[in-house]
């Protein structure tokens, strides 16, 4: 239980921020998707008590945004953009081999649970498209030569 | 035109406080604290100036109907959700300048009344959430922040709170609920938030960019700032632009530069100098426009003479080979993924305008779609709580005034 009793005093902190425990559910819901991986079952009742509002209106609200996992991911979560600005500079073609390479989907994860692929809306990075997070980390100006180099920094 | 919003970006530590201070930094808030908080709000009636999240709404007016309702605590949150694909101006201020940002939202803090702020970040911006985090902290070190700000007696705190990759919570009632912990979905209006918002108080909800243009009107007063750019919406403006132009980037200019200057005065033209074929001018929501109706004035107000709008001012060029309809069918893809579901003709009409339009795309399309693709956007226009549907609606709409061969020679084949 040592870990959670981290998670517990940070969500209460938190609170302090707020002049409704409800308000601070979406930051309780990063912290607990940090510590458990991804929002299982076990991290929606850790934060229901830890901010003290029913699991089911968390619940509809995890399942809301696309940021909030509601399936284990792999090691590392790719999140490429692929909407207009980074489709015409070819985000398309990383998509393929993301897939051919290293047997990634979109909304997958590789058999070895390395990496997992979100496809991704627009993440303000037009003019140096197409573009990408990796887990926290920005990279931009992708191409089918250097995504393979960035990627292999991520065992 | 000397830069007022991002006017120390070349400085590598541009974000630390010491180095705004050295810029005047927060001189504008000791300013505006030696005024009346009504002062400061004529001011900025005075500067003309207008939201920059999209809408173009008079500023002073919404602070206004803020400001005359009795109820407190009222709440100010900075919109810093930029999710509009295309649209990537308020990185740099968020990222480069945040303390401009940070010093708009106390001196607007004070001029209404609000003791509690929020930056609503979108989630995607992890690099922006710690610069910002750290920028509050020197903020409230040099006592900018607190309890008793500069020693005035005057109180606000502010915080950043991160969205979770949701582009309806840009909308400005889909963000409130989403800052009260619920599903970002839009709320039937009135009551506005101005007088029922955060946690049904008075909350004031403005962009990145219009939160930055505060500092500047305070140095510089709000007769001087109404002369810079267009004389109905004046001021300086960033327009982020993208796609086929040499150097594409964020661009500081003012208010009502055409079109035409900037894609080929400043961003250098059309990129291989091939030729430009159209633009969406204000993020993806906004009408398209073909290559010969590119002499528009980029401002509120004469935007919409042209057959478009200026939006969040992001710009998106296409050249000669690029293939519209494809264009066409990712955006829909965009606005049917972040559709709240809330309302039936977005919800059902955006996934079906998707169907229609993979298949033309995939060169499986039937004779009648075209007419069909109209019909379902007139179902979804104007019968939407929010202006999602109707963006994803005046896509189809415009794709096809302007382009409808494109569509058409798929089809046929």
């Amino acid at each position: 239980m040592n870990k959670t009793d981290g998670l517990i005093r940070d969500i209460r902190a938190i609170k302090e921020k707020y002049q409704s425990k409800r308000a601070a559910l979406l930051p309780a819901l990063y912290l607990a998707q940090r510590e458990f991986g991804w929002l299982s079952p076990e991290a929606l009742e850790f934060v229901a008590e830890a901010l003290d509002v029913p699991k089911a209106s968390i619940k509809g609200t995890a399942t809301f945004y696309a940021m909030f996992k509601n399936k284990p991911v792999g090691r590392h979560l790719i999140q490429l953009c692929t909407n207009v600005a980074c489709m015409i500079m070819g985000a398309e073609r990383l998509v393929d081999l993301l897939r051919d390479k290293y047997g990634i989907e979109p909304n997958g994860t590789s058999a070895d649970g390395r990496f997992s692929l979100v496809i991704m809306e627009c993440i303000g990075a037009c003019d140096t498209a197409p573009a990408m997070l990796i887990n926290e980390d920005f990279y931009d100006n992708l191409n089918k030569e250097n995504i393979i180099d960035i990627l292999e920094n991520y065992k | 035109m000397k830069r007022a919003l991002l006017r120390n970006i070349d400085n590598t530590n541009s974000a630390d406080i010491n180095e705004y201070i050295k810029i005047s930094g927060y001189a504008s808030l000791l300013k505006a604290l030696e005024m009346k908080p009504s002062d400061v709000i004529d001011e900025v009636k005075t500067s003309g100036l207008r939201g920059r999240g999209g809408a173009g709404f008079p500023t002073a007016t919404k602070w206004a109907f803020a400001s005359m309702d009795p109820k407190f605590p009222k709440y100010l949150i900075c919109n810093a959700d930029e999710g509009e694909p295309g649209t990537f101006k308020d990185r740099p201020i968020l990222e480069k300048n945040p303390h401009q940002l940070i010093e708009g939202m106390i001196i607007s803090a004070y001029a209404l009344s609000a003791e509690y702020g929020y930056i609503y970040l979108r989630g995607e911006y992890p690099n922006a959430c710690n610069i910002l985090n750290n920028a509050i902290k020197q903020a409230y070190g040099k006592g900018y922040l607190g309890d008793n700000i500069s020693g005035k007696g005057v109180r606000f705190h502010l915080h950043v709170h991160q969205g979770a990759g949701a582009y309806i919570c840009g909308e400005e009632t889909a963000l409130i609920d989403s800052l009260e912990g619920k599903r970002g979905q839009p709320r039937i209006k009135p009551p506005f938030p101005v007088n029922e918002g955060f946690l049904s108080r008075p909350t004031i909800v403005n962009n990145v960019e219009t939160f930055a243009n505060i500092p500047y009107i305070m140095e510089i007063g709000g007769e001087q700032y109404a002369k810079i750019g267009s004389p109905q919406c004046p001021g300086p403006k960033l327009f982020s632009v993208s796609g086929h132009v040499k150097t594409p980037g964020v661009y500081e200019l003012p208010m009502g530069t055409t079109l035409r200057e900037i894609i080929y005065t400043h961003c250098g033209g059309i990129k291989d100098d091939k030729k430009l074929k159209a633009v969406i001018p204000g993020g993806i929501s906004t009408p398209i426009l073909p290559a010969d109706k590119i002499d528009c004035p980029m401002d509120f107000v004469s935007m919409p003479r042209y057959g478009s709008m200026l939006g969040s001012g992001a710009v998106m060029v296409f050249d000669e080979s690029t293939d519209l309809v494809k264009v066409c069918l990712r955006a829909i893809k965009f606005f049917e993924h972040e559709s709240c579901g809330k309302c039936t003709p977005c919800r059902e009409g955006v996934g079906w305008m998707r169907a229609i339009l993979k298949r033309i795309c995939d060169y499986n399309g039937r004779e009648t779609d075209i007419e069909h693709l109209l019909e379902v956007s007139e179902n979804i226009s104007g019968n939407t709580f929010c202006p999602l549907g109707d963006g994803a609606a005046t896509v189809v709409q415009n794709f096809i005034k302007h382009f409808r061969g494109e569509f058409e020679s798929k089809i046929k084949i």
